[in-house]
């Protein structure tokens, strides 16, 4: 109830990302989801909170811009507006990166919460780039959240850790809970060696808002350091409509068989026979 | 033509292992937690008749009730009876 007056009052929604497990993602879905609510004109704050181990600035290729960081923000080294750096690529799209030589108790949740009332004042999305695990730097990242996009990958492990993270988010109040799952093969659901979506969404029960492919166009942009939504590519489409959900909008799923090769379509006709 | 005589394939055997791991996990049980459930039940059962108190099992199940995100599960006691000829009728009075 709290969460829902003070969104009310300032217009502006916080969204975590975050999975339990490492390296489902989650870095990757904040800086495209960031980056393409930005493109769509939204005014957006990406905020790295993970101590100790940034990632998010070299995914979005702002690695050399770096003054200030949030821990420098928290111990009032710098204002809050010192701290950000404006991606010159996309206007309105903002990220304070977080400190490289120090840990996850630099940080408190009341002092998220506080800096991110502050950022409210002047970003319609703020969104939380959770790190790995379920200690502070988890508590520090939804601590200011009011909802949530749980990222997984259709495998045991991940799956595993995103049914925890999802019961500690419950048990912290959210209401608005949203599953992605990255790095699909269709052509491996197909041959029984991967489960499908509906499969994920049956075990996990909630809401799904995004499928994407494991596509190895992600590995190049993060390698250009300019993350691919909205591209011509599986990926950058998914994407593309993961941001239009998380603002709302009804859109259907992409057909996931685009981009799979023509021997894998042949191959796939001779399995089913 | 393995698909037709496969056993399971690996998404099944993914799915199977994750219900009954979930439930582990949702239900946070410890085995000790287990015993000392297992000696209260036993202790309140043998009040009303005869039982093999060594050899109660009891387990969690998946399957129960709907609420909210998933079913709830259920806990299960098989409970051997010693005697049944005993006289059970005492305690209905």
């Amino acid at each position: 109830m709290e969460n829902q007056f003070s969104r009310e009052q300032s217009g502006s929604e916080v969204i975590v990302v975050t999975s339990g497990k490492g390296g489902v993602g989650k870095t990757t879905t904040s800086a495209n989801v960031g980056t393409g609510l930005a493109k769509l004109g939204r005014k957006v704050c990406l905020i790295d909170t993970d101590i100790g181990l940034r990632n998010l600035d070299v995914v979005m290729g702002l690695e050399n811009r770096i003054v200030y960081n949030l821990v420098d923000v928290v111990e009032g080294n710098c204002r809050v507006k010192q701290a950000l750096i404006r991606d010159k690529r996309h206007p309105g799209l903002y990220l304070m990166p977080s400190a490289q030589t120090r840990d996850k108790t630099a940080v408190t949740p009341g002092q998220m919460v506080k800096v991110i009332e502050h950022l409210k004042e002047q970003f319609e999305y703020i969104i939380l780039d959770c790190p790995a695990g379920i200690e502070q730097g988890f508590q520090n990242a939804i601590a200011g959240a009011d909802r949530a996009l749980v990222v997984t990958t259709p495998e045991v492990s991940a799956i595993r850790d995103a049914d925890r993270i999802i019961g500690l988010l419950e048990a912290n109040g959210f209401k608005q809970i949203d599953l992605i799952i990255n790095r699909l093969r269709t052509d491996m659901v197909r041959r029984g060696d991967m489960m499908s979506a509906q499969d994920v969404v049956d075990i996990l029960a909630v809401p799904l808002i995004g499928i994407v492919p494991d596509d190895e166009n992600v590995v190049v942009a993060t390698n250009q350091g300019e993350p691919l939504v909205g591209n011509d590519t599986p990926a950058g489409q998914a994407y593309a409509n993961v941001v239009q959900r998380v603002m709302g909008k009804e859109t259907p799923f992409l057909n996931l068989e685009r981009g799979i090769s023509f021997w894998t379509k042949v191959s796939g006709i001779f399995h089913r026979a | 033509m393995r698909h037709f005589f496969q056993r399971k394939s690996s998404r099944q055997v993914a799915k199977d292992r994750l219900k009954i791991l979930l439930i582990a996990d949702r239900v946070n049980c410890s085995p000790e937690m287990m015993e000392l459930i297992k000696t209260d039940i036993a202790k309140v059962i043998s009040k009303y008749m005869k039982i093999d108190a060594d050899n109660i099992e009891i387990q969690i199940n998946a399957k129960g009730f709907k609420s909210g995100r998933y079913s709830k599960p259920s806990l299960s006691a098989n409970i051997p009876i010693e005697d049944v000829t005993g006289d059970l009728n005492l305690n209905r009075q």
